[in-house]
């Protein structure tokens, strides 16, 4: 157990290894009750979202989801999350641990100096929050619960009852498989976990987390992005809208017209000896950039990261080389992600 | 649970002298620091012939987590190191004490060994982690 964002959490619960392999082939379970759960409703709650996120709220339709970023006026990411669209004017939006009492208290800013027509409830304490990832998850969830969990798409999220217990279920995930992440009472959360151990899901801990979420080339704020990064930097243009006016939309999209001086790419570096977070980069002895993440992938059998490069060296199939403590290690960039499930 | 018939170092490794030749030893890690590294995936070990000396870093241990220094409990020379953990590092995992040794080494000054714990005080030191 270690800490993490203010709360005590598994490395593993068995071996990253196994907890890797499980999700890639079974079924994993997390326990991500530490993200925080943040309802958001009152007549101005679309414009003020509008307002906040990165992503657009107004076209988002009742049952479905979207993922995007909060930025502050330099376009840095404050945090990046996925909000759901619960009804016309009621949304909950899922924010990183550590972050939350950043995202709290900006948007009480925002809510007090431009929108008062919006509540914000904080319900993290009084409900938990459990993902089900890997091919056999929605089997898992079908013969756990009513209203045909498998049937639910992507991005979108249904209000089942698993056993007796109501939940909310979102076809969303962290690890690049299927999967479910459940929003349910905190009192019901041990049940639902036991439950789903039944049905064959492995409890992972926060190692195959983030080995999975790497392998899948998904980004972690604090990593890969954080407040004085933008997400054009970070390569999300895909999750940035620029047909409208929001915190940080006029660098966005400067950013995104002049192009951004460094670059996030993918790297492989062959063998198990991973490079590490802050690593440098080099090309002919210089050094051009920086790991942010990186780790041995076994589902891959190679070591993969992620890092920042200078513009002009972020070309797929350049070779680079990683400074692994001293030792120069050859590399190569490759598109993002590393895996991609079957479908 | 840590064998008897070996000497322990603060750094969770061990190290055994060889019954027949004089003078020389293997080493290895506990399963204390098995269990605390998780899943190893690389070892960087130092080579037949290299020099070592006691408590310096000799080699790096790598699990999916993290990365740790590993240190020479003796002043000597390696003479082997252990090739199958080049594909098998997890064997330092499973069988820590025995089929996951590290390198073989050959000891310059022997009474370093006295300097070093036994299984019972390395158990002792532990459980005061």
């Amino acid at each position: 157990m270690v800490p993490f964002g203010g709360w005590d959490m598994p490395v593993q619960y068995s071996s990253i290894l196994a907890e890797i392999k499980a999700v890639r082939t079974a079924a994993g379970l997390f326990d991500v009750s530490h993200m925080g759960r943040l309802y958001i409703s009152g007549p101005q709650s679309t414009q003020f979202l509008d307002w906040v996120l990165t992503g657009s709220a107004e076209s988002l339709r009742v049952g479905r989801a979207r993922y995007c970023m909060i930025c502050n006026e330099s376009g840095g990411v404050i945090d990046d999350t996925i909000f759901y669209r619960l009804a016309e004017d009621r949304y909950l939006l899922i924010p990183n641990a550590g972050n939350r009492p950043a995202v709290v208290e900006w948007f009480q800013n925002w809510i007090r100096t431009k929108f008062s027509g919006v509540t914000m409830e904080d319900r993290t304490e009084s409900t938990a929050l459990i993902a089900c990832q890997g091919p056999n998850a929605a089997k898992i969830m079908d013969s756990l619960c009513d209203g045909e969990p498998s049937k639910v798409r992507p991005f979108a999220w249904k209000e089942v009852n698993l056993a007796d217990k109501p939940v909310m279920i979102g076809r969303t995930g962290y690890t690049g498989e299927d999967g479910f992440e459940i929003v349910s009472e905190a009192q019901d959360a041990t049940f639902i976990w036991k439950s789903l151990m039944d049905q064959g899901a492995l409890p992972c801990g926060l190692g195959a987390r983030d080995v999975l979420r790497l392998e899948a080339g998904l980004p972690l704020h604090g990593h890969e992005i954080n407040e004085e990064t933008s997400p054009i930097e970070a390569g999300l243009v895909r999750f940035v809208r620029f047909d409208k006016q929001y915190v940080g939309s006029a660098v966005l999209a400067q950013q995104n017209e002049d192009g951004t001086e460094r670059k996030l790419v993918g790297l492989t570096v062959e063998g198990r000896s991973a490079p590490r977070a802050e690593y440098p980069i080099l090309h002919q002895g210089e050094t051009i950039g920086r790991v942010t993440s990186g780790s041995y992938s076994p589902t891959l059998d190679t070591s993969i990261a992620m890092g920042y490069v200078l513009g002009r060296h972020a070309s797929l199939g350049q070779s680079v080389d990683l400074d692994i403590r001293g030792r120069i290690v050859p590399a190569k960039i490759v598109e993002l992600p590393f895996y991609a499930r079957a479908r | 649970m840590n064998p008897n018939d070996r000497k322990y170092t603060k750094e969770h490794e061990w190290i055994k002298v060889d019954g027949q030749a004089a003078g020389q030893a293997v080493t290895g890690i506990t399963e204390y620091a098995q269990d605390q590294l998780g899943d190893i995936v690389y070892f960087d070990l130092p080579k037949p012939g290299d020099a070592l000396k006691q408590l310096e870093k000799m080699g790096e241990v790598e699990s999916v987590k993290a990365v740790s220094d590993l240190y020479s409990p003796v002043t000597g020379e390696v003479l082997e190191a252990n090739e199958n953990l080049l594909d098998h590092p997890e064997l330092a995992n499973e069988d820590p004490f025995d089929k996951g040794w590290l390198i073989k080494v050959s000891i310059s000054d022997p009474a370093q060994l006295d300097s070093l714990m036994s299984a019972d005080e390395y158990e002792a030191f532990i459980g005061g982690l």
